[in-house]
């Protein structure tokens, strides 16, 4: 492994960027010396769609331009599918993981492998909200442990329990659900 | 035990403020500063750092509590961005001309109109004449080593003068990377406590910014030059000092990288000279002898490291900020030191927060090297629309 590129796709207010600082945090934890995770340099608004970014690599990242051919890309919310080419610029053999009850089958990027988990559903059932909107972005972390091999479930457990204290057990409930209900085509 | 984060630059940046212990912090926010503004003032509120925090009306406020609060003796520091450093420049020159160390973090954006809160670095260069010293950092490391280290090198009693620590909008300030946190004990003992030439005192009732004749003017500006000369071997014995005692190392007035051998070198100041190294690795691969030299320390100006490398290298020069009328600053300031009949290529490149790729460093360093660049121009400059 040189260096991994995440994209994130999802809605302002949905903690995309907070999904790609947890990761990096557990990629960390599990001895990549050379993490980075950013937001899409802009003004957010809630609701609109908007992007992270993570880098994973073994060595320090000097890298700080944008990502314009993700390795990996996760959509926290398919709504914004109607919007925006999710799968612009993904690399051949890259991966795209979808929060959705659809099948990977329903989907067709091309020479990309493609992930689904119903990451609403396990957000809803573990109770993890705010002002009743189910918050999804530690649930998928769960999907992306399952799909690569540079970081594991454990690693994120830490890195969630790091960072959420109190909020970290039902949190860490959803990513393992996330985990074993990710499917992969 | 340092401790190490994984977290924005302006959060390590407020952590070695943290560290660094000023009394008095005073700032307005602005984006992309407002963040190490928030965690400062959060840090004050739950008494993680004892700093006196005073909320202004405006960057010119600002900057003047900094300087009221330095003249009375106590380390001070305040952070701002782009219009907000503009509308200090008034209290700039005082901070500078009256040989206060305040300290300040400057998150470089562009200025407008046409509003734009993204990176460049037209902001920090505006303010080159002001009387402040001026690093560009690169790295979430760098910036907390830097920051503490700026104190000290402002508070030495041979310097007395203010530092601007400048690192980029976005490309680093809201990018979240590891760092290591010093321990606190550690720190005290590398930036010892301010202990001021003077400082204005009930007790003890001085004079100060008063009129100063024809007679003493040209002496006083002239002490002041011959500070910022003394500047330059102090910060690099000072970041030598740091690396033997906690580590970490990015080089002294300039970062060189793989510049030993190289016939092209590329000047530059901020992450252009960390993402660079991408395009240096791949054009060394191909048989090229080319290096970076990034420029760390902007005031003083190292003019003898670049009049010697000027000596055995063609330079490149990518600048992030624009003259009008005249070019690239820093591409100005490289042809006023290199050596006669050195052949020097520039490029504005990434005005208004434009991506600088590492395929858009080695376009333009393979331009010069295949004999196309001229000797000023403009990259990715789209057509009229």
């Amino acid at each position: 492994m040189s260096l991994v590129e995440i994209r994130f796709h999802g809605r302002g207010g949905q903690g995309a960027v907070t999904a790609a600082q947890l990761l990096v945090a557990a990629a960390f934890k599990a001895g990549k010396k050379g993490v980075q995770a950013f937001p899409f340099f802009g003004a957010e608004r809630r609701g609109a769609p908007v992007m992270a970014f993570a880098r994973v690599a073994d060595e320090e990242v000097v890298i700080h331009s944008q990502i314009y051919n993700p390795d990996v890309v996760v959509v926290l919310d398919s709504g914004v599918m109607e919007y925006v080419d999710v799968a612009k610029g993904v690399k051949e053999g890259g991966l795209v993981i979808i929060n959705t009850t659809k099948k990977p089958s329903e989907y067709n990027f091309g020479k990309v492998r493609v992930a689904t988990v119903d990451a609403t559903g396990i957000a809803m059932k573990n109770k993890i909200s705010i002002s009743g909107i189910p918050i999804v972005n530690t649930a998928i972390l769960g999907s992306i442990a399952k799909c690569v091999n540079w970081v594991g479930i454990e690693h994120l457990e830490k890195a969630i329990t790091e960072k959420m204290g109190e909020k970290a057990p039902q949190n860490i409930e959803a990513i393992r659900e996330a985990y074993n209900s990710t499917v992969v085509a | 035990m340092p401790k190490e984060i994984i977290d924005t630059a302006n959060h390590i940046a407020a952590e070695a403020v943290r560290i660094a212990k000023p009394g008095v912090v005073a700032a307005y926010p602005i984006t992309p500063q407002t963040t190490i503004v928030e965690k400062i003032a959060q840090m004050i509120e739950t008494g993680k750092m004892k700093s006196e925090f005073i909320c202004v009306e405006s960057e010119h406020s600002a900057m003047t509590a900094a300087i009221g609060a330095s003249a009375s003796g106590v380390r001070s520091y305040t952070a701002t961005s782009s219009h907000g450093l503009l509308l200090m420049h008034e209290m700039l020159t005082w901070a500078g001309m009256a040989r206060l160390p305040v300290v300040m973090t400057n998150i470089n954006r562009a200025v407008g109109p046409g509003w734009n809160i993204w990176c460049d670095l037209n902001d920090a260069l505006a303010q080159r004449d002001t009387g402040w010293i001026q690093i560009y950092c690169a790295y979430p490391q760098e910036i907390f080593d830097t920051t503490i280290q700026a104190f000290k090198l402002a508070e030495d009693k041979r310097i007395s003068l203010p530092v601007m620590v400048n690192h980029e909008g976005f490309i680093m300030s809201h990018t979240s990377m590891p760092a290591k946190i010093y321990d606190e004990a550690e720190v005290d003992k590398y930036l010892p406590k301010y202990n001021p030439n003077w400082k204005l005192d009930p007790q003890d009732p001085l004079s100060h910014g008063n009129l100063i004749s024809p007679e003493h003017y040209t002496e006083v500006r002239n002490d002041m030059q011959k500070s910022f000369d003394a500047a330059k071997d102090i910060f690099v014995k000072n970041a030598e000092d740091w690396k033997k005692q906690f580590g970490s190392y990015f080089g002294g007035m300039i970062e060189y990288y793989m510049c030993d051998d190289a016939q092209y070198v590329m000047v530059t100041l901020g992450t252009i000279g960390a993402e660079g190294k991408v395009a240096v690795d791949k054009l060394r691969k191909e048989g090229h002898k080319v290096g970076i030299a990034r420029i760390r320390m902007f005031r003083p100006f190292p003019t003898e490291e670049i009049e010697k490398l000027s000596k055995k290298s063609t330079l490149i020069v990518i600048d992030r900020a624009i003259s009008p009328g005249m070019g690239g600053i820093v591409h100005s300031e490289v042809k006023s030191c290199a050596a006669p009949g050195t052949k020097i290529f520039g490029f504005i490149a990434g005005l208004g927060g434009r991506d600088v790729t590492y395929g858009d460093i080695e376009n333009m360093i393979r331009k010069a090297i295949e004999g196309k660049a001229k000797s000023s121009e403009w990259y990715d400059l789209k057509e009229a629309q």
